[in-house]
């Protein structure tokens, strides 16, 4: 019934009532059997074996809401007739909103970058908010670097995580054994893992497309494995603790009389570091962008790119495919080891439980999500992501579900990810934004 | 030579187990080109589904055999039914609406997928491991041996035979569908073109979902024995089996049916010889770093076409 008062009262839509009745039968038979197996029925660990709780009730809520909103999502959105858009929009205004859409993009990074730079200075800012903007200027950091791998050179990476722990792992042990600072340690770090990002890269990077993501995965979780089970040396799952805290240059933020607040005049606090924390991974978030900005130019980022689009006319032209995808994977491994070692002095504490698949795939949800090779795109998408997540910190168990849910939704949604225009490198007489749909991203070649 | 013997049985029954999830992966890259990442998540849901089946019907292992074997077979079609229910919802949600997309996107949605069904049976069937007594007990002891060490007995217990002669049986009828059914050739069909067969009637979309369902299917059986032979599951086991049943797909040529069973053999004995005389905690980084090797040096895989590059 409530499809033909619809249909009637909406002039222009078109409710076609048996085929949407059959659908939400169809819709309610396939949620019942997802649902009703596992939600309504529950082992528990009882006397002597197994025993069972049911929960009929919760699971007929959530097959009911299922339908309804089906129900709606036909009412709402698939109720108009194919082939014709909902409101037409004149050409004029369309272009004038493009207009002011790429004004609006032109100024969009300059605007953030000076509200990151006030940002830790405002007076709402607190250390809760700080720490939250570390944080996710750490995935900006990640989801920059990872862009190199995958939105560049189109190579997909499904084991970015490895060389964040890879430099985590170095700037601990490093750390630990010599009593190497920070400061040292952060270029090692970075060297390091973009050796591992060769030595790794060397033998799989013939492959192509998912065959490179499964082998990266594995490379992924073998280095996992080999930091959980290496006691000795990592700590296995134990982890590693102590790491030292960065200092102001060779500075420390203590309180005593050769401390960062005395020699500055200050008052003692402990936001003190925070805030110089915050300033740090921005300033290396900052240099992976304007690297990256720089290496595009380059023709070694011409060379990627090239890549990306066409492997066999690279190989054609003379361009030394596995070098030129090893520089992208070394590169793009740097950035996520300095990014490493600026998490290892910020935890203070590193575990292999950090450094999961999950991460991985975040990361590169994060870019995929922001739309692959788009700089702008991937600060967006950690705010949303990261932001998004702290939103449902209460919905502890309910975050990871709400996450892979939000996967899937915003990948059907805009399937070129948010920022869907690419800014050509090199250009003829002036710089055209394009649809990201004329570049071939990711296709893994 | 004993403990080789009784390693070589239980690396088979492993083996079987994996080769069962590789057929799902081998079948669905088969068609579309594509990793179904949510593959060995969906392993996981059905094995969730049989323990609660066998929960519900009560089995345990003091009911008669008959009314045992008749029961698993109840368990079994329903963990069946309703994971390939999982499958099609995942090609539905996951690959139909990207289809012809640009390639990275069907596999974040599948991610995407593999996250919510990890967290989805986290919060309803709770994150501890599920224990499961043994159900079929009993079996064979083919050789013994006494030394100064005492007694050491090489055993093949029921539950490998049922194992392995499902497995054989499964092979045996999938192979046959594939060949002799219209469905089957429909799959072929769309897996050498899928414009001409779509041109020539086939509705590939319907053919697309029902390889889905059919890789889900076997998974579900793979879910099944998983949860008999070691007993204890939980949420997380879906995404190792995975990817080691992914290996097994690659290493027997993907898209092939028999590659896809003695890849998994493979990578059951070489973890199972692995655990056996090296070290238990390395067994993944030994099936990991076998996928890596085989990818370099063998990427059509054992029984697979060489893939030809075009332009």
């Amino acid at each position: 019934m409530t499809e033909m008062t619809n249909s009637s009262a909406r002039p222009g839509r078109h409710l076609d009532v048996p085929r949407v009745a059959k659908d939400l039968v169809v819709t309610a038979l396939i949620a019942t059997a997802i649902f009703g197996s596992t939600i309504a029925f529950r082992t528990v660990s009882a006397a002597g074996g197994l025993g069972l709780t049911t929960r009929f009730d919760v699971a007929f809520y959530v097959i009911a809401a299922v339908v309804v909103g089906r129900l709606l999502l036909w009412i709402f959105f698939w109720s108009k007739p194919a082939g014709e858009p909902a409101v037409e929009i004149p050409a004029g205004i369309k272009s004038g909103f493009a207009h002011v859409a790429a004004r609006l993009g032109k100024i969009f990074g300059p605007a953030m970058l000076i509200i990151a730079l006030v940002f830790p200075f405002l007076p709402f800012t607190d250390r809760y908010l700080l720490d939250l903007s570390i944080l996710i200027l750490t995935y900006v950091m990640l989801g920059w670097g990872l862009n190199i791998v995958v939105g560049l050179a189109g190579l997909l990476d499904l084991g970015y995580v490895a060389f964040y722990a890879i430099g985590a792992y170095s700037y601990a042990l490093l750390a630990q054994y010599f009593g190497f600072s920070f400061w040292m340690c952060l270029p090692l770090a970075g060297i390091l893992a973009a050796f591992w990002g060769i030595i790794l890269g060397f033998p799989v990077l013939r492959l192509r497309g998912d065959y490179l993501a499964i082998v990266t995965l594995a490379f992924g979780e073998i280095i996992r494995v080999v930091l959980l089970n290496w006691y000795k040396f990592t700590g296995g799952p134990d982890g590693l603790s102590g790491i030292p805290r960065p200092s102001f240059f060779g500075i420390p933020f203590n309180r005593g009389e050769d401390g960062f607040a005395e020699i500055f005049g200050l008052e003692y606090s402990s936001i003190h570091r925070i805030v110089f924390m915050y300033f740090l991974i921005l300033a290396l978030a900052l240099i992976t962008n304007f690297v990256t900005n720089r290496l595009r130019r380059l023709p070694i980022g011409r060379a990627w790119e090239a890549l990306r689009e066409d492997e066999i006319a690279c190989r054609s032209l003379g361009l030394n495919t596995t070098s030129v995808k090893l520089t992208a994977f070394a590169t793009g491994g740097m950035f996520a080891g300095f990014a490493g070692s600026f998490f290892a002095t910020r935890q203070g504490f590193i575990s292999p439980e950090s450094f999961t698949f999950i991460e991985s795939a975040l990361i590169l949800a994060i870019v995929v999500l922001g739309g692959m090779g788009s700089q702008v795109g991937v600060v967006i998408a950690s705010i949303v992501m990261i932001g998004g997540f702290e939103v449902f910190r209460e919905a502890e168990q309910y975050r990871m579900l709400i996450f892979g849910l939000a996967m899937v939704v915003i990948m059907i949604w805009r399937p070129r990810g948010l920022i869907s225009t690419r800014i050509p490198s090199i250009f003829l007489k002036e710089k055209k934004a394009v649809s990201a749909d004329m570049v071939s991203q990711g296709e893994g070649h | 030579m004993e403990y080789f013997l009784q390693q070589l049985i239980n690396g088979i029954t492993l083996g079987s187990i994996y080769g069962l999830i590789a057929i799902g992966y081998t079948m669905v890259y088969g068609i579309i080109g594509m990793i179904n990442f949510a593959h060995g998540d969906i392993f996981m849901v059905s094995s969730f589904i049989a323990l609660i089946v066998i929960t519900a019907l009560g089995l345990t292992v003091s009911t008669g055999l008959g009314l045992t074997i008749l029961a698993l077979i109840l368990v079994l079609v329903t963990a069946m039914v309703i994971a390939s229910v999982f499958g099609w919802t995942t090609e539905r949600m996951a690959y139909r609406p990207l289809r012809g997309s640009f390639r990275l996107a069907p596999l974040i949605t599948a991610i995407g997928i593999s996250i919510v069904l990890q967290n989805y049976i986290q919060i309803t069937q709770g994150a501890r491991v599920k224990p499961l007594q043994p159900l079929i007990e009993g079996g064979y002891t083919l050789m013994t041996r006494v030394d100064a060490n005492g007694e050491f007995a090489v055993r093949l217990s029921n539950m490998q035979i049922l194992i392995i002669a499902i497995t054989v049986i499964l092979m045996i009828v999938f192979s046959l569908m594939i060949a002799k059914t219209s469905l089957g050739r429909a799959q072929r069909a769309c897996e050498q073109d899928r414009k001409m067969a779509s041109l020539l009637g086939i509705n590939v979309d319907r053919t697309i979902s029902m390889t889905f369902v059919m890789g889900a299917a076997l998974a579900a059986v793979a879910g099944l024995m998983f949860l008999l032979y070691y007993g204890v599951i939980d949420f997380f086991i879906g995404f190792v089996a995975g990817v080691k049943a992914f290996t097994a797909a690659v290493l027997g040529g993907i898209g092939s049916l028999p590659g896809a069973m003695l890849g998994g053999l493979v990578i059951g004995l070489i973890e199972t010889f692995w655990s056996a005389y090296f070290s238990i905690e390395y067994k993944d980084v030994a099936a990991f770093s076998m996928l890596a090797i085989v990818l370099i040096f063998l990427p059509q895989g054992l029984l697979g076409k060489p893939e030809v590059e075009k332009v």
